[in-house]
């Protein structure tokens, strides 16, 4: 590797940089907004563009200065993508129990209680899934 | 037989993809053990996905370039409230989106971007699977987000899933 400044350090050190101020914006989120569901909104968003852009600039790096492909980066977005809304839902559903309890511990915030949706039927969370939604299956 | 065999076609290629993918070469040994294990996981998970979901490939792809855009713009976005908006000023606001979409493949998709997309957070579904509940950071007026995310979205996912 030559000594000095590269093109390809600047442009690896940029999406680094770039990464590293979305997560802290996504953690300084966490630290303001005023309740839960507000906070949600925080991390998961550093999570991705944040995240992703220090993929981006780690697959650079290894195309550019070691001359070689990885492929272990898109897996890594690809897991996250996955598994970031669902850990989102499952933190949102404990809220939403608590909230309908009246837990103190859980206050409501901004934005209050949700409505029930239209309809007889409850959020999921409060009711069982009913015969002939979506997902039920014979056997089920 | 070969529909005992590969149950589920698309997640046996997606497996193998996957684990060459992981192994970060693509070799015999890489391809073969992908391969066993693209061909025994599906036979084991099979009674989990009763359905097959029919996916249109090309608009699929179409959508993932749609989403990650509008990720890395909604970023910036959400960026800016959590830096330069009041508390005060900020409208927190639950939404709830009715569900043209039948497939729980295509809600669980739907509700996956919704979550992924800054601003916006995907929190339960009713019981009978026809509403979404979603709880936006920022919606002054909440009928032209849930407009805005069904034709933007769950409009392109109704073409993908033939729903």
């Amino acid at each position: 590797m030559s000594a000095g400044f590269t093109y390809a350090d600047a442009l690896v050190a940029a999406l680094i940089v770039l990464g590293s101020s979305f997560a802290l914006v996504g953690s300084w989120g966490l630290v303001r907004l005023p309740s839960l569901m507000e906070r949600l909104h925080g991390p998961t968003k550093a999570s991705t563009l944040g995240l992703g852009a220090m993929l981006v600039g780690s697959a650079a790096w290894f195309q550019l200065v070691r001359g070689t492909w990885t492929t272990h980066e898109l897996l890594v977005c690809v897991f996250l993508f996955l598994t970031a809304p669902i850990s989102a839902k499952m933190i949102a559903k404990v809220h939403l129990h608590l909230l309908r309890q009246g837990d103190p511990s859980a206050p409501g915030g901004p934005a209050g209680s949700p409505a029930r949706p239209p309809g007889a039927a409850d959020w999921a969370t409060h009711e069982a899934p009913h015969e002939g939604t979506p997902g039920d299956f014979e056997g089920d | 037989m070969i529909r005992r065999l590969f149950p589920h076609p698309g997640l046996s290629a997606l497996i193998v993809i996957m684990w060459v993918v992981m192994v970060g070469e693509v070799s015999f040994g890489a391809l073969f053990l992908g391969l066993v294990v693209g061909i025994i996981v599906p036979i084991f998970t099979a009674p989990w996905w009763p359905g097959r979901p029919d996916v249109r490939f090309l608009p699929a792809v179409v959508y993932i370039e749609l989403v990650l855009r509008d990720i890395v713009v909604a970023n910036f976005e959400v960026a800016a409230i959590i830096l330069f908006k009041r508390n005060r000023d900020l409208r927190p606001a639950w939404l709830t989106i009715p569900l043209d979409l039948t497939t729980p493949e295509a809600i669980t998709v739907f509700a996956g971007t919704i979550s992924l997309t800054p601003g916006t957070v995907s929190a339960d579904v009713s019981a009978c699977g026809k509403f979404l509940l979603v709880h936006a950071l920022h919606a002054p007026d909440p009928a032209a987000e849930v407009a805005k995310v069904k034709a933007r979205y769950e409009a392109r996912l109704k073409e993908i899933f033939h729903a």
